[in-house]
Parts: C-alpha cells; structure tokens; sequence
C-alpha cells in the first residue's frame, strides 16, 4: 500500500509573516517569492533579533523589542538561515524562489 | 624541556607522564559546607586552601554572565547582584592576581551598558582585569562597542594570550560568526596554533572563551563548532583547562587532557540541559536566586600541573 508521504516537519510555509514567539520564530521556515517583504514581529517580552548566520547576508535588524517589526524585501532567490545574536539557538530560514 | 625529551619514542617523556597521571589523579569534589555548595578540583589528599597562603601561588577569579541591562522577573536587579560579586571579590583574604570576566558582560551591547559594565569592574580590587565576550555583547554589531570598551591590546576580533606564573593564557573569542553554535574561525586557529607553537609541553594552559569549547549540549548552541580544531593544537600539553562562562550553571568535564570548566552567572540562571523547550532565564521561588549566582576562586602553585578550583555561592 502507497501514502503520499506528509510534509516533513519543518517545511517551509508559504508566509510573509514571522512571529517572534517564546524564543522562536514561527514559521520556522518560510517560502516566499521574490520580491516579497517578509515582515518579523517580536511578539516576546524579551528583546530578539533577525540576524543573517555568519554575519554574511541581507538580514541584519536591530535589537527588536516588544512589538517591533523589521521587514526585509528579497530580491535575490536562494535559502536565507537566520538566528537571533542574542539568543542564538533561535535559528530560521526563508527560502526565496523565482 | 628539551627538544630531546619532546621527541622520546613513547611520545610522552617520564617528566610529563608523571605530572600527566597526577592531573588525571585529580579528583572533582563535589561537597556541601555550610549550606555552600562547592566544586573543587584537588589532588588526592590537598586541600586548594593548602594553597592560599603560598606567596608563589597564582590566584585569580573567574566570573561570567552578569547581564547588566537584563530586566526580567528571574532577576529584577542584575546591577545589584554584580555589586555584590564584586564586594565579595574584594573581601577576600587575598588580592588577586587578576579577575576574568567570561562574557556576556551586557544583556544587550549598549553604550550605556557597557560604560556600566567598565565603571563598576574598574571598582575590582586586583592586578588586573581581563575579558571574553558573550553573544549579548555584539547583538548589533559584530563586537566593535566591546571591543572599544575592553579590547586593547587585543588581536582579530579581540582574542589575545598572556603568561603569568608560569601559566599560559589564551582568551578567545568564540560568539562572533554564530552558526547557532559558537565559532572560532580559521584566523583564530591560526592564532592559536602560532600562539603556543614555542611553548614546553609542560606549560599549563588555560583557556577563556565565553561558550563551552566542547559540545555541552549542541541543541541549545552549547558547543563551539571548531573547537576541536583548536583543541588538537593543545593535545601535546600535559595541563589544558578551559574556563567557559554562557551556561549559567557548573558544569565539569574531562575529555583527554583537558579538563573544561562552566562557571555559574551573577544575573539569573538556565535550565539543565533537556529541561526546558529553550535555554531562557529561570524565576526561581523568592530568595532562592542567590544558591545560583557566584564567583569561581582558582588557584595554582607554580611548578605543579595542578589549578585547585572553588565555586563560591554569593553571599
């Protein structure tokens, strides 16, 4: 007998929107197209940030506290990992497709 | 040593082989005095306090984690509990040679943190006062506002070594280029290759860094991903002891010839490892706090292989 098998965990979710929500993003992982803003909302009482991995990549906000966006339009296809530098074991990821 | 005795066929001379086995002799005490919960690092039969009248004897204070600017309910007053680390410091039958402060200084890398962080350690009666920075003190931009505050003399991105009473030094520098995990990079390795290239191997060596150098607990980030690269520079070293901070907890461990050593913080604890969805501060129930927060004292009598290390609550 043959399943279609269930998304794996962790697929990526087709959103703009991320939630910072009790030391994690949510989507943890995303697909967007390009050209899309995707939009971060720091839903914790704790500040986090959305930080590109190894310093090297678009994504560099600053300290968000409660309530504060960052938004951030790819114009470039590709897979983005992140982490918040101030809690660093928060990691996600927006895939970009053309 | 001589070049000879390094090139003995057993790969390991009498000399080191002896001092060696008594630093594996070395047995990790776990006691509870007075209500204080210690941790001390001791030969069979010595008591670390053998050692506190030694004028030879090095003696320095490890703190960690005092998040000034952290404002939350598992500690509402991280100023005044760092105030205290240092007022106990102080009071101490002995001056230190120096204190170390393993990272994560601020909560958030502001300047007005920082120049909190530089006016209140500036109060530290002692030789000196080194630092590692936490990934709390370059939130925003890759370590330059630390290392503007504290990273004279430093090199890279603030890593530096030093030797006093024998000992071989080495702060480094593992919370810039996050993976999740902490990272060197290979211009640190390469420091700390050339850094200990000339040394004997019977020079004792510690090592600072901010997040453990072994993989305490990778789903947390507690690990350092290149760090066994920097560790195998270490291997012909009879004496490796790392001094970590990040954790918020003790933590021992003995892999090889290393001995690694968390410190606790002085703002608020983590879970154990595997005992929260994530590693977010703790409110413990009201006057617990301070059965978490402490100082680490840490002793060494020159000529011997063995640091004598004793974690002190806050008073």
């Amino acid at each position: 007998m043959s399943m279609s098998p269930a998304p794996a965990a962790g697929a990526p979710v087709a959103t703009t929107s991320v939630a910072i929500k009790g030391f994690a993003f949510g989507p943890q992982s995303i697909k967007v197209k390009v050209g899309a803003t995707v939009t971060w909302t720091n839903d914790d009482q704790d500040p986090h940030t959305v930080t590109s991995q190894n310093g090297s990549g678009p994504l560099k906000s600053k300290t968000l506290q409660n309530g504060d966006k960052f938004q951030y339009t790819f114009t470039k296809a590709g897979t983005f990992n992140y982490l918040c530098t101030i809690h660093p074991f928060m990691t996600g990821t927006v895939v970009v497709t053309a | 040593m001589s070049v000879e005795d390094d090139q003995s066929p057993e790969g390991m001379t009498r000399r080191q082989l002896m001092r060696h086995t008594a630093w594996f002799g070395a047995a990790v005490v776990l006691t509870v005095a007075g209500g204080e919960v210690i941790s001390q690092v001791t030969g069979p039969g010595e008591a670390p306090a053998a050692l506190a009248n030694d004028p030879n004897a090095l003696r320095f204070i490890q703190i960690s984690d005092s998040h000034l600017g952290f404002k939350g309910t598992a500690n509402t007053a991280v100023e005044q509990s760092f105030t205290e680390a240092i007022d106990q410091i102080n009071a101490l039958p002995y001056r230190a040679d120096f204190v170390v402060h393993t990272g994560d200084l601020t909560h958030l890398s502001t300047p007005a943190q920082f120049d909190q962080v530089k006016q209140m350690m500036s109060g530290l009666n002692t030789g000196h006062v080194f630092t590692v920075p936490g990934e709390h003190d370059s939130v925003d931009d890759h370590g330059q506002k630390y290392r503007a505050a504290f990273g004279k003399g430093t090199a890279g991105d603030g890593w530096y070594s030093f030797d006093m009473h024998g000992v071989h030094f080495i702060a480094l520098v593992n919370t810039l280029g996050l993976e999740s995990l902490g990272h060197l990079g290979t211009e640190q390795l390469a420091f700390v290759q050339k850094d200990v290239a000339k040394l004997s191997s019977d020079t004792p060596i510690v090592v600072f860094s901010h997040i453990p150098l072994f993989a305490l607990y990778p789903k947390w980030g507690w690990g350092t991903n290149d760090a066994t690269q920097a560790l195998s520079y270490l291997k012909r070293f009879s004496s490796v002891t790392c001094l970590n901070g990040h954790i918020h907890q003790l933590f021992t461990k003995t892999e090889g010839n290393v001995t690694f050593h968390s410190a606790t913080t002085t703002a608020y604890p983590l879970p154990h490892p595997g005992e929260a969805p994530a590693p977010t501060p703790v409110t413990l129930p009201a006057g617990k706090l301070k059965d978490a927060l402490g100082i680490r004292e840490v002793q060494y009598l020159e000529g011997t292989d063995r640091l004598a290390i004793k974690d002190v609550k806050l008073a």
